[in-house]
C-alpha cells in the first residue's frame, strides 16, 4: 500500500502569508514514520499553520506539503480517514455529551476503537454525561484526543495536547501517546512546553517566526545536557556592551545571551574559573549580582541561544516547564 | 504492528456517515430547551390562540378559523426549524469548531449537509405529528386527495430548503451571537408580517408582496395545499427561487471556521 520508509510528512519549503504577516517562511522538514516529532516554538510562531496546512485545511500558499505521500488537498477524501486531528480548542457541540461525542466521532469511521477503551484510558469515565460546555479545560483537551484516535488512524496531529492539564492528566496523555508510538502510530505533536517535547520526541523541530532554526533528537539538541548554564541576576541594569565584555572577558567556548535588563544566560564550561570570572567582570563593571545559579543545557537554553527569547509566554498560562528549569 | 491503537483506519460508509450526523445533530436540537420552544411550544401556542382569538375578533375567512391557521401553522413550523434553529445552530457549530473538526474527519462536507437535511425532516417529522394532532383535535379537516398530499409535501420541501438556504447564509457569515439575534428577529417579523399563518389577504397591499416572500409563499401553498386540495405553482416557483438564490450565496460566502 505504501513504502514504509517514505516519511510520514514531508514538507518543503513551505510559505503561507496572513496579509503582510509571514506565518510560516520557507520551512522544510520531515516526520518519520512510527515516530513523535514535537514542533515547538513559541506562540506564533507557525506551529499551528504548518499543522493545519498538514491536515488539508489551507492550501499552501508556496512550497509543498505531503502527508501519508498524498496531497492533502488533492488527495482530501483519501487522507482524512487514515489521520486523527486533535485540534488546539474546541471541536465539538457545546451542548453534546462527552460520551456521545466519542460516539458520534466513532461513527464516522469503518473500524473504530471501543470507545469505553478510550474513555477508561484518558479517564473520562466520570464524566461521560457531561455536556462538552461544562468540562474543565483538561477533559475537553482529552475528549478532543480521543476522538482524534477513535478511528484507529496511522497518524495523529496533535495541537497543544496538554495545554491546561493538571499535571497527573498531562503524565497520563504522555504515557498515551508513547503507547501510540509502540503500536506503530505517528505523531505529530506541537507544543510550547520544553519537558514534553525532552520526554516525548524522537525528533524536535524547533520552529520561531515562522521558519525551522534547529532539529535533532532531545539529546542531540542538548548535547546530552552535559554543557552546563550560568544564569547571572543583578540587581541593576548591565551596561549595552555587557555581552560583547562579557564573552571577552570569558574566552572562546563560552556564550553569553542576555534575557533581559538584569539577567543573562552563560553557557560553557561552568567551572569554578569561570564563576570566579563572571564575579570578577561584575566587579569590574560596577553590577551586584543578585544570584549566581548552574544548570545544565536544556532545551530552553537552547531556545534561548537561537533567538535570543524566551517559550511559552502565554498570557494567564502558567508554564510548568518554569519550574525547575534552571535551577 | 499488533496492540490497542495498532493502525486500522478506514471511513463508515456514507449513508452511515450521514444517518450518524443526522442522529447527533437532530438529539442535539430536540435536547435544546430553545429550539424546542421555537419547534413545537410557539406554533402549538399560535394555533391555539389564533383559532380561539379569530372567533372572538371576528376576523373573515374563507374557511373555517382551524383550517386556516393549521395549515398556516405548519408553515411556521418549516420556517422555525428550517431556518431560525439551522441557522442558530450552524452560527454555534461555527463557533465552536465543530465545523472545523468535521472537516478533518472522513464526512465530506457534501455529508455534512445532507446530514443536517435529513435531521431537518426528522424535526419537522415530529413537528408535524404535535401540531397535527393538536389541530385534528381542535376540529381541523383538511382536504385529503393526491393533489392536496403532493402540493403540502412539495411546498414543504420547497420551503425547507429555501429557509435552509438562508439560514446557512446568515450563519455562515456573522458570528454566532448576530446569528442568534438575526435568526430570531427575522423569524419574528416573518411570523407577524410575512404571510405564514395568517393569509396573505389579510394584509391588504402588502399580501401582494407578501405573498413572495419566501414565508408567504410557504404559507400560501400550504393553504392552497390543505384548504382547496391545489398545487399552487406561483408559491413553489417563489420558494424555487429563494432556495437557488439562498444556495448560490451561501456557497460563495460560507465560511467554514
Amino acid at each position: 500500500m505504501h513504502d514504509d520508509h517514505e516519511p510520514a510528512v514531508v514538507v518543503d519549503a513551505l510559505e503561507m502569508r496572513y496579509g503582510a504577516k509571514r506565518a510560516v517562511d520557507g520551512l522544510s522538514l520531515t516526520v518519520a514514520r512510527g515516530s513523535i516529532t514535537a514542533v515547538l516554538g513559541p506562540n506564533g510562531a507557525g506551529k499551528t499553520t504548518t499543522l493545519e496546512t498538514c491536515e488539508g485545511y489551507r492550501r499552501p500558499q508556496r512550497g509543498t506539503v505531503r502527508v501519508l505521500g498524498l496531497d492533502p488537498q488533492a488527495d482530501r477524501r483519501a487522507l482524512l480517514p487514515r489521520i486523527g486531528v486533535m485540534l488546539q480548542s474546541g471541536g465539538a457541540w457545546s451542548g453534546i455529551r462527552a460520551e456521545e461525542m466519542l460516539r458520534h466521532a466513532a461513527s464516522l469511521h469503518a473500524h473504530p476503537l471501543p470507545h469505553e477503551l478510550l474513555v477508561e484510558r484518558l479517564g473520562l469515565a466520570d464524566c461521560g454525561r457531561t455536556p462538552y460546555r461544562r468540562l474543565s479545560g483538561g477533559q475537553q483537551q482529552r475528549l478532543g484526543l480521543a476522538c482524534a484516535l477513535v478511528g484507529r488512524p496511522e497518524l495523529v496531529f496533535v495541537d497543544e495536547p496538554t495545554a491546561g492539564m493538571d499535571p497527573q492528566a498531562r503524565r497520563t496523555t504522555w504515557e498515551l501517546l508513547e503507547e501510540l508510538r509502540a503500536d506503530g502510530v505517528t505523531v505529530v505533536l506541537t507544543t510550547h512546553y520544553m519537558d514534553e517535547a525532552e520526554r516525548l520526541a524522537d525528533t524536535i523541530h524547533i520552529i520561531d517566526r515562522g521558519r525551522l532554526i534547529a532539529t535533532g533528537s532531545p539529546v542531540e539538541l542538548t548535547r546530552g545536557g552535559s554543557v552546563s548554564t550560568i544564569r547571572l541576576v543583578v540587581t541593576s541594569p548591565f551596561p549595552p556592551d555587557a555581552p560583547q565584555s562579557l564573552t571577552a572577558a570569558l574566552g572562546p567556548g563560552t556564550t553569553v545571551t542576555v534575557l533581559d535588563a538584569l539577567s543573562l544566560l552563560v553557557t560553557g564550561p561552568a567551572d569554578a574559573s569561570t564563576l570566579a570570572r563572571v564575579s570578577r567582570w561584575c566587579e569590574e563593571q560596577g553590577v551586584l549580582p543578585e544570584s549566581l545559579s548552574l544548570g545544565t543545557r536544556t532545551l530552553e537554553d537552547v531556545f534561548l541561544e537561537l533567538t535570543g527569547r524566551g517559550l511559552g509566554d502565554e498570557p494567564g498560562s502558567p508554564d510548568p516547564q518554569r519550574d525547575g528549569a534552571l535551577a | 504492528m499488533s496492540g490497542t491503537f495498532a493502525p486500522r483506519p478506514g471511513a463508515a460508509s456514507l449513508p452511515r456517515q450521514v444517518l450518524a450526523q443526522a442522529r447527533t445533530e437532530a438529539r442535539l436540537m430536540l435536547r435544546n430547551g430553545e429550539q424546542l420552544l421555537l419547534a413545537v411550544v410557539i406554533p402549538v401556542i399560535v394555533l391555539v390562540g389564533a383559532v380561539a382569538g379569530s372567533e372572538r375578533v371576528g376576523l373573515e375567512l374563507d374557511a373555517s378559523a382551524v383550517d386556516t391557521f393549521a395549515p398556516g401553522v405548519l408553515a411556521l413550523a418549516v420556517m422555525s426549524t428550517a431556518f431560525t434553529s439551522l441557522a442558530i445552530a450552524t452560527g454555534f457549530e461555527r463557533r465552536y469548531g465543530v465545523i472545523k473538526w468535521l472537516g478533518s474527519s472522513p464526512l465530506p462536507r457534501s455529508g455534512l449537509l445532507a446530514g443536517k437535511v435529513l435531521a431537518l425532516l426528522l424535526v419537522e417529522l415530529l413537528q408535524l405529528l404535535v401540531l397535527g394532532g393538536t389541530a385534528l383535535a381542535l376540529g381541523w379537516d383538511p382536504v385529503v386527495s393526491g393533489a392536496s398530499v403532493l402540493g403540502a409535501l412539495l411546498v414543504g420541501v420547497l420551503g425547507t430548503a429555501a429557509f435552509a438556504a438562508i439560514g446557512l447564509l446568515v450563519a455562515g457569515t456573522l458570528r454566532a451571537e448576530a446569528t442568534l439575534a438575526a435568526a430570531n428577529l427575522v423569524y419574528l417579523l416573518l411570523m407577524a408580517g410575512g404571510a405564514v399563518v395568517l393569509p396573505a389577504s389579510a394584509y391588504g397591499g402588502f399580501g401582494e408582496v407578501a405573498q413572495w416572500l419566501p414565508s408567504g409563499a410557504l404559507g400560501e401553498g400550504m393553504r392552497a395545499a390543505l384548504v382547496d386540495g391545489a398545487v399552487q405553482v406561483t408559491s413553489l416557483v417563489a420558494l424555487g427561487a429563494w432556495a437557488l438564490v439562498g444556495t448560490v450565496l451561501t456557497a460563495r460566502t460560507f465560511q467554514w471556521e
